[in-house]
């Protein structure tokens, strides 16, 4: 199937499973349901889920196509080191945080579809994906191409028959000086 | 402004309908269940999220519908063809066709959430009235049981589970639930592996999710099978105004007897049916094209890695700067990818050129590659024509076609075409002159075409028509070194990278430049702009139209055509 990331696909997935969440939480805390503890737990983890997931990851071949504003969350990401580093850390985590979601209805959605989200890591864990953060590259300034030094040899000439004057023909050898040449002597 | 009716006018109509007919439906639906009789009884169980689920099922019908229509390629060629005696704007409206599909699928996205969203609200309050949380009458609804004198009214008939479960429960136990969250989760795979990254990079992984679509319609159309959105429905007649703070009394005085209810018949069929037969008969065109066989003419490998196929397939006919899609199962079974031909309809074969892009085109150019002399290729499956804007150049006086890179491709097609009315006869073509920009980042691209454009250049001379064609060259990755070879050949009669009259140019166009020229040279001439290439340039291009078109119907008028893979 081609040389894909799948952790772009992960990444996106598990982004929508974070809203929908995040949502199905909202829905069951307003709507005060049955075991709407569970649904502000999961306003939380939607949250969090999303914050964790908005900064995409740069490619293997060094591009990135940022998302809008994602540098503040890439530079928190990227604080946490290896365990954001790390996909297989990645897929655990949000196995882990989607079981409490599958207790009530109104999350159960945002369950499995973090569920889903979680397979997708662990196939780009396994695969040897890992996140890597998109910063703005620093240029390395190189020093001035030094000066370069004055010429060694004299311009080419024409060999020294074609320059000697001839005197047979006075007016062809001939020249105006740019300058007046005066005779000291 | 007036330029922008005219460039922009039918999209904006369409889109004006459809956005009408959707807020109708959402209104028209809401209203049928906030306001009817039938469902006074419903609604008191589930207040105004009963119709807040209605509506949005009314506009998801509508769209459904119409989301399978866009991708009907050869419906729309066929709606092209039929529309060659009608205005080309309404023509160039079926060019936006992709664009359209992700409206429609935005709009299903944001309906269906809206849907599941008062659905759960609607599951919630059915539970709360079964558990006896509210008033008597909700009480005595829920009560109501389905043996052989009542009928239901709530859903949910359990009281044994936890209550906290019970709402899972009824959702995985009824039809319309477990459809409901199957076709939900295959609408949200669908659209998190459409995102542009996932299908710019992975095309593959696009296409096959994208399928699920087979399952989300199936799904649709059983969901409504369980009828449990239910209505009030009786024979001896059952005033709710009196009889509802009675509800003890039911059954047993004359003036209330015990209300019926009944599910109304799913409906969502009735609107898909129609769309999916079309979608159908579609796919089942491809598989016949797919079936017919396809013999290799020619095989040439360009230098820029650009592999030119030349095949050829009995019965086919194409029209200038029509594409095809290709597939080749020896790379993958289930891979169309679509190629603009580049040859002309007047020639007895049709070739692509194809350059390396990708997994499908690299495999391909390296199985190419492997071929002894002479030998025919691997099969190769050929699905089309499809028409695409470049059809209508000819309807203009004046064009102006401008191709970046590969994107040439169409107007190689164009212009061999033209080559071969001359070379029969004094044509009646409603084109009397064409401009042609091409730019290209380096020069071995040209190679292909220079000689096209070389044949092209003789014969306009030797027809004394040489003002006919005028092309520009525009060679944007010039370095210092191509900027000494041409200093050093600069008086040479023909240009030094392709060997042509013209004078390559080097660096992008001046649009303001070209375009002054020719409203200049064209005064009251309709001018139709075609671009292949990328986005950004298309943006400028609209914009030099816009700015160059006059109302005034003695002057110029720009028409601006973009076609993009």
């Amino acid at each position: 199937m081609g040389k894909i990331e799948w952790a772009m696909w992960a990444n996106e997935q598990a982004l929508a499973a974070g809203l929908i969440l995040f949502t199905g939480g909202i829905v069951g805390v307003a709507g005060l349901f049955r075991g709407w503890q569970f649904a502000a737990y999961a306003v939380a983890a939607g949250l969090f889920v999303c914050l964790l997931e908005y900064p995409r990851s740069r490619r293997a071949k060094g591009t990135g196509v940022e998302r809008k504003w994602q540098y503040g969350l890439t530079v928190c990401v990227k604080a946490f080191g290896p365990l954001t580093r790390n996909y297989y850390a990645r897929a655990f985590l949000h196995a882990a945080l989607c079981i409490p979601a599958g207790f009530i209805l109104a999350t159960v959605l945002g369950c499995v579809c973090l569920g889903i989200a979680s397979l997708i890591y662990l196939s780009a864990a396994i695969h040897g994906e890992h996140w890597e953060p998109i910063l703005p590259r620093v240029e390395v300034r190189r020093p001035a191409p030094s000066i370069k030094n004055p010429p060694q040899n004299p311009p080419p000439r024409p060999p020294a028959e074609m320059r000697r004057k001839n005197i047979d023909d006075l007016e062809g050898a001939s020249y105006d000086n740019p300058m007046a040449v005066i005779d000291e002597k | 402004m007036a330029n922008w009716i005219i460039n922009n006018g039918v999209t904006c109509v369409t889109l004006v309908v459809w956005m009408g007919i959707n807020i109708f439906l959402f209104v028209w639906f809401y209203l049928v269940y906030d306001v009817g009789d039938e469902y006074f009884y419903t609604r008191h169980l589930l207040g105004s999220a009963l119709a807040w689920a209605r509506a949005p099922a009314a506009v998801l019908n509508f769209n459904c519908l119409l989301i399978l229509l866009p991708v009907c390629r050869n419906l729309l060629s066929l709606i092209r063809g039929s529309l060659v005696c009608c205005s080309r704007s309404l023509r160039k409206q079926l060019d936006k066709n992709i664009e359209f599909h992700k409206l429609v699928a935005y709009t299903i996205a944001l309906m269906t959430a809206v849907h599941v969203i008062a659905h759960l609200l609607n599951v919630e309050w059915y539970n709360n009235s079964r558990q006896g949380v509210y008033d008597d009458l909700s009480t005595a609804l829920s009560n109501l049981a389905d043996t052989k004198n009542t009928t239901y009214l709530n859903p949910i008939r359990i009281t044994s589970l936890d209550p906290q479960q019970i709402p899972t429960y009824l959702v995985f136990t009824t039809i319309a639930g477990i459809t409901g969250v199957i076709i939900t989760l295959c609408l949200i795979l669908i659209i998190t592996s459409s995102m542009e990254v996932i299908r710019r990079s992975y095309f593959e992984v696009f296409w096959y999710t994208h399928h699920l679509f087979i399952i989300f319609f199936a799904g649709l159309v059983i969901h409504g099978a369980g009828r449990i959105v239910r209505s009030q429905k009786d024979s001896p007649p059952h005033n709710f105004t009196l009889c509802k703070d009675r509800s003890a009394e039911w059954g047993r005085i004359p003036q209330c007897p015990v209300p019926q209810f009944a599910g109304n018949f799913p409906q969502t069929w009735m609107w898909v049916i129609g769309p999916m037969i079309l979608y159908l008969c579609e796919r089942l065109l491809r598989l016949v094209r797919y079936l017919q066989t396809v013999r290799y003419r020619k095989i040439v490998m360009h230098p820029s890695k650009v592999l030119e196929l030349q095949l050829v397939k009995n019965g086919f006919k194409m029209e200038v700067g029509q594409y095809v899609f290709l597939n080749c199962p020896a790379i993958s079974q289930l891979e169309w990818h679509p190629f603009t031909m580049t040859s002309a309809p007047e020639e007895d074969f049709l070739s692509v050129h194809i350059r390396s892009a990708g997994d499908w085109t690299e495999k391909l150019i390296s199985i190419m590659q492997q071929l002894p002399e002479g030998a025919q290729g691997p099969k190769m499956g050929v699905d089309g024509p499809f028409g695409t804007a470049s059809e209508d150049v000819f309807d203009y006086e004046v064009a102006m076609l401008v191709g970046a890179g590969i994107g040439v491709t169409p107007f190689a097609s164009i212009l061999k075409s033209i080559w071969y009315k001359f070379k029969d006869s004094n044509p009646v073509l409603r084109t009397r002159k064409i401009y042609f920009y091409w730019l290209c980042r380096e020069t071995n691209a040209f190679e292909w075409f220079a000689d096209l454009l070389q044949d092209q250049e003789r014969e306009m001379e030797e027809r004394g028509i040489g003002d006919f064609l005028t092309y520009k060259l525009f060679l944007t990755g010039w370095d210092q070194s191509h900027a000494n070879h041409a200093m050093v050949h600069f008086d040479e009669e023909t240009d030094v990278i392709t060997g042509l009259k013209q004078k390559t140019h080097y660096g992008r166009p001046n649009w303001n430049k070209e375009f002054e020229q020719v409203r200049k040279e064209n005064p009251s001439a309709v001018v139709g702009t075609f671009l292949c290439g990328p986005a950004v340039l298309a943006k400028v291009l609209e914009k030099k139209c816009a700015e160059y078109s006059e109302v005034d119907p003695r002057k110029t008028k720009f028409y601006f055509n973009k076609e993009n893979f």
